[in-house]
């Protein structure tokens, strides 16, 4: 294009000539050095991680109840409640965040006001401390939703029904905190649908819905795609919003009901590495644990990853 | 694509004066489409819904302890939250977090150092490393070897902070002992350690972005007089991205402040007021909320003072959040006009 061919000349990449100054050398490799070292922290979490924790990992581990002090047995409830509830959350969550971002890409006027107050609460939103999240679950949806709920529905019950820790309402906390992901890609993904497309759908007669519907949405599927499972793998991966919203330490049933408590991956590694009284004993199961969450929030990673260049590629051709 | 994005908006009616054709005029749209526009119009301000929501429900747990006599006196008055005192069995005035006993102790000075201190240190320790990856990755670094990078780095953010948590706790605590031979095993600067492992691929992310976005025109003509690389980056580089670094630190900062999982497992949580050794425990706000909510009864003084820890928590996040952000958007400006 107009930019005139000034790069200089291409010497090593890696590291600048011998015959450079002092200051070019010591730039660069600081500046590397610093790229190694995180590189090397990841690698080494990942790596310490898996050369414990994938030796104990077994049919076994992965299918089987753990015991009630948590020493022995393996993690199954664990693996389904995190399943049940980032299921639960997308169910509940998505929806609203791909509605959103349809507002804010299709919808909203160029200079909206109203589009630009929701674009300021979402980065907020995006911004609240995880355990914020936790105090406003349990403040709003346990002690506010559910006891509401407990004296409109059951009047006559002391025990609460729904004024209490439970699945649902550790998912609802989480949809609310993954929206932001799911909103930002949303919207983005529909920026990159050409509006050539959208153009030939109106001029062939469809209404604006049917265009979002039919041809902007479609289009943009694979980067919301990508979003969702971002979100997932956030909501996989949170802690702090809910253990005060239904995690529980250990439960001899598998939650089958919305106001069942439940087991979590991410939880279990707290209450095993912090609660455990017998440290040793617990460590191989910490690390194998610690292992199956990891594989599953970098498995859902990449496939993001993955996805978002595909789209990318596509939408660039 | 201008003047085509020109016409959807016309056509689909989202200008401000819509196109007056005979096609908008003879077709009325079905009532049902009409409809589900307006239910995603209405289910857009979800978010601005939660944000308040949010706010209004921890504010609303708190305010008792203002204006509710009761609650102030079960607190021992307003400035037992801040001010030190000579507590039954101690000589003198003292800052102390005691809150479950036979004289329950709500001074949260000590809280408030602890996270000053642990959220400082990460800080210390992460912008740094985030800012030089940055400058590596996009000022020397190939095409290839940023497209290798650049996800590698965004794959530590989405470990899962209980897992760093655990990193923290079961492998850092240990090695930094044996380094420096700390007294306590999990100390705050474990914790910040921990913590600049969450902080860094953030600070770098939007760091490396600012960077990136520098127009190539100002690179190339300081290379043309003749300036070395360093001094390219360092002199001009760095000064034209530089509301982009701070918009990087502010959010980075908001990120350390609320990070839970981390410093409840690795900082040791002993309510100390030390603001200057990093090796003593700290207790931060965070960690506080996560370990005592669980265990009080809702509307008793502690519960309350929780639920103003976390009010104050929302509000510094949501006050640099903003900042960070409103940085970020004036500085596209600005290097948009300056590339045109």
């Amino acid at each position: 294009m107009s930019e005139p061919q000034t790069e200089p000349p291409k010497r090593s990449t890696l590291m600048p000539s011998a015959g450079a100054p002092v200051g070019d050398r010591l730039l660069h490799g600081a500046s590397l050095f610093a790229v190694m070292l995180v590189l090397l922290v990841l690698v080494a979490i990942v790596g310490l991680v898996l050369s414990e924790g994938v030796p104990v990992l077994s049919v076994e581990f992965l299918t089987e109840a753990p015991t009630s002090d948590l020493l022995g047995g393996g993690i199954f409830p664990a693996i389904y409640g995190t399943v049940l509830l980032t299921l639960l959350m997308t169910v509940c969550g998505v929806p609203v965040g791909i509605a959103t971002g349809v507002y804010l890409a299709e919808y909203a006027p160029k200079r909206s006001r109203i589009a630009g107050l929701v674009r300021a609460a979402v980065q907020n939103l995006a911004g609240v401390p995880s355990i914020v999240f936790g105090l406003f679950g349990l403040g709003f949806f346990v002690m506010m939703v559910g006891r509401g709920m407990d004296a409109a529905l059951y009047p006559g019950e002391t025990s609460p029904v729904w004024g209490q820790p439970a699945v649902l309402w550790s998912a609802l906390t989480l949809a609310i905190l993954t929206l932001p992901v799911v909103i930002v890609t949303t919207e983005e993904a529909l920026r990159q649908v050409p509006d050539e497309l959208r153009l030939a759908a109106l001029g062939l007669g469809a209404t604006r819905f049917q265009t979002t519907m039919k041809v902007a949405l479609p289009n943009a599927t694979p980067g919301i795609l990508t979003g969702v499972i971002l979100a997932i793998s956030r909501g996989a991966g949170e802690v702090a919003p809910i253990i005060f919203t239904g995690a529980a330490n250990f439960l001899p049933y598998l939650p089958t009901d919305a106001r069942d408590m439940f087991m979590h991956l991410g939880y279990h590694v707290f209450a095993l590495s912090t609660q455990s009284p017998n440290v040793d004993q617990a460590r191989p199961f910490l690390f194998a644990t610690v292992t199956v969450l990891l594989l599953l929030t970098f498995g859902l990673n990449l496939a993001a990853i993955v996805l978002r260049n595909r789209a990318r590629a596509r939408s660039g051709a | 694509m201008g003047e085509a994005s020109e016409v959807v908006e016309r056509i689909s009616g989202r200008a401000s004066t819509p196109a007056r054709t005979p096609l908008g005029q003879g077709f009325r749209t079905p009532r049902s489409h009409l409809v589900a526009e307006n239910a995603i119009r209405v289910v857009a301000f979800a978010a601005i819904l939660a944000i308040v929501l949010i706010f209004a429900i921890i504010a609303r747990e708190a305010l008792p302890l203002f204006f509710d006599a009761e609650a102030q006196e079960e607190l021992g008055g307003l400035d037992a939250l801040l001010f030190a005192r000579a507590w039954p069995g101690y000589p003198e005035a003292r800052h102390i977090w005691q809150p479950v006993g036979d004289v329950p102790k709500f001074d949260v000075v000590p809280l408030l150092a602890g996270t000053v201190k642990v959220t400082l240190l990460a800080m210390l320790i992460a912008t740094p490393v985030a800012f030089l990856s940055a400058i590596y990755v996009s000022q020397y670094a190939g095409k290839r070897v940023r497209e290798l990078l650049k996800p590698a780095i965004e794959l530590l953010a989405s470990v899962p902070s209980v897992v760093l948590g655990f990193f923290s706790l079961v492998v850092l605590a240990s090695a930094v002992q044996a380094l420096f031979g700390t007294t306590y095993r999990l100390n705050a600067f474990v914790a910040a350690i921990g913590l600049s492992l969450a902080i860094v691929p953030l600070v770098f992310t939007i760091a490396e972005d600012a960077l990136r976005s520098v127009p190539r025109e100002l690179v190339n003509g300081a290379l043309a007089l003749g300036a070395r690389k360093h001094q390219v980056i360092l002199r001009v580089v760095l000064p034209a991205a530089m509301p982009g670094l701070a918009a990087a630190t502010v959010l980075g900062l908001g990120r350390a402040l609320g990070e839970t999982m981390i410093v409840l497992m690795a900082s040791g949580n002993a309510a100390v007021v030390e603001l200057f050794d990093p090796t003593s425990s700290a207790r931060t706000i965070t960690a506080t909320l996560a370990s005592e909510l669980g265990e009080v009864s809702p509307g008793d003084a502690h519960w309350r003072v929780l639920f103003l820890l976390g009010t104050v928590l929302f509000l510094f996040t949501f006050v640099l959040n903003r900042a960070g952000a409103v940085i970020i958007e004036r500085l596209g400006k600005r290097l948009r006009a300056e590339a045109t």
